[in-house]
């Protein structure tokens, strides 16, 4: 089911992942691990692209695949380091 | 296990780097990887280039070309040797010792004793400790510890895992007694549970090399390797990593009774600059002051990674300063280990080429 999209910080995370892997519709899928569509690699990126995008410091701790799975829990991730 | 040791000094550091150096973008093509996405990992693990030796040359051969500087340069002496300490992932032999075959090349004389200690990533720590347990012998005043690995024999060129951070080095560390009263702390951990995280599965006693070993697997990822490569499984190196060396450092800085501030620079083990970024986030201390340049000049050879480190960014400045440094090494075993100590007044601080 396609999930729509209406928050901001939701919309730069989509994009970000969209940046990474244009070849991927990130509203499509519901476990971006599962589904294959972000590995170990595409998360060191997103972390580093993350940092950059919203200026916080996301916990090396926190690089597991648990928090990459969705939008929402990336989202999750970046409330948990303070961001609005 | 905690570790105090008094009136022990490190006078200098040598280290070797091959004269090879091998591009990032010399290895793209084998990696089951777009070049975008090969690049963007580039940009976030800060890779580069590497030093990596030529088919033949072993850990050995970097030590002692690094010995015969020292000795040719009279920075050190021959028979003011009094322990020799190899540690390695990469011995010339399973038998002899590799530390024994330093010793016949350089004819170094019969009272010393000589030992090989298998250790990597946190072999400069592990090596350190050890060779002040030896200082506090009497009769033992100048150890020389030789931390030298060549792994890039044993990575597959076809795992973007591994093989874009490999590199090859030897660093020989002169270790001294001293009259100036100097204290040194030091903790270490071990969790042999997850040995196989970083691993050589085959061409040991349990698994010897066959043809069989040798037949190239792909991995859920899309990195080919045989069991005679070396494996590491890079998401549990990164968070065991991230979860124990920081509480670890806090640690040791509160036996030292040392401020975060008060460090002048905090030299690690590096396998990459996301994980030395993130640590220093963690840890809560300036980017600036633990340099993470290692990986993207050199790459990362093992437990010769700190003596690099220091040796590439302090270099002579060593020999005429002095500087409050906590190090830290951690990985196979798994093992990780931090070292709060001065560093200066060096006699030699440098890096030459085999």
């Amino acid at each position: 089911m396609k999930k729509i999209i209406v928050n901001n910080m939701e919309n730069k995370v989509l994009k970000i992942l969209t940046d990474i892997h244009p070849e991927f519709d990130f509203n499509q899928v519901a476990n971006f691990i599962e589904e294959g569509l972000i590995d170990s690699f595409d998360m060191v990126n997103l972390v580093t692209t993350l940092d950059e995008e919203f200026g916080v410091s996301i916990d090396g701790v926190d690089v597991i695949p648990d928090n990459f799975i969705s939008v929402d829990a990336i989202v999750l991730l970046l409330k948990k380091k303070g961001v609005k | 296990m905690d570790f105090r040791f008094k009136n022990k000094k490190i006078s200098g550091i040598l280290t070797v780097l091959p004269k090879r150096e091998v591009l990032f973008e010399d290895g793209i093509e084998h990696y089951n990887f777009s070049k975008a996405k090969s690049m963007k990992l580039k940009k976030s693990m800060g890779y580069n280039k590497r030093r990596i030796v030529e088919n033949g040359v072993c850990a050995s051969d970097l030590a002692i070309h690094g010995m015969n500087y020292l000795l040719e340069n009279s920075l050190i002496k021959k028979d003011e040797i009094d322990i020799l300490l190899f540690v390695s992932q990469s011995p010339d032999h399973f038998m002899p010792p590799t530390s024994n075959i330093i010793h016949g090349k350089l004819g170094l004389r019969q009272d010393i004793l000589c030992i090989d200690i298998n250790q990597g990533c946190a072999g400069f720590i592990v090596g350190l400790q050890q060779a002040f347990m030896f200082l506090d012998q009497e009769k033992v005043n100048k150890v020389l510890l030789i931390n030298a690995d060549v792994l890039s024999h044993k990575v597959s060129i076809r795992d973007r895992n591994i093989n874009p951070l490999t590199g090859d080095a030897a660093s020989i560390t002169l270790v001294e007694k001293t009259a100036v009263d100097t204290e040194i702390f030091s903790s270490i951990k071990m969790d042999g549970r997850n040995a196989n995280v970083l691993q050589i599965p085959a061409g040991g006693f349990r698994i010897p090399s066959t043809g069989e070993t040798s037949v190239m697997v792909e991995d859920a990822n899309g990195n080919f390797r045989s069991l005679d490569n070396l494996v590491m499984q890079g998401d549990m190196v990164l968070n065991f990593v991230q979860k124990e060396v920081p509480p670890m450092i806090d640690y040791v800085l509160e036996r030292a009774h040392t401020g975060k501030a008060d460090i002048d620079y905090y030299l690690f083990h590096q396998p990459n600059r996301f994980m030395l970024h993130k640590l220093a986030d963690k840890i809560g201390v300036d980017r600036e002051k633990m340099p993470s340049n290692i990986v993207e000049n050199f790459g990362n050879a093992s437990g010769a990674s700190i003596p690099t480190n220091i040796s590439y960014n302090l270099g002579e400045t060593l020999e005429k300063n002095s500087y409050k440094t906590c190090l830290a090494g951690f990985g196979v075993g798994l093992t990780w280990g931090a070292m709060v100590m001065e560093l200066g007044y060096f006699d030699f601080n440098k890096i030459i080429e085999y």
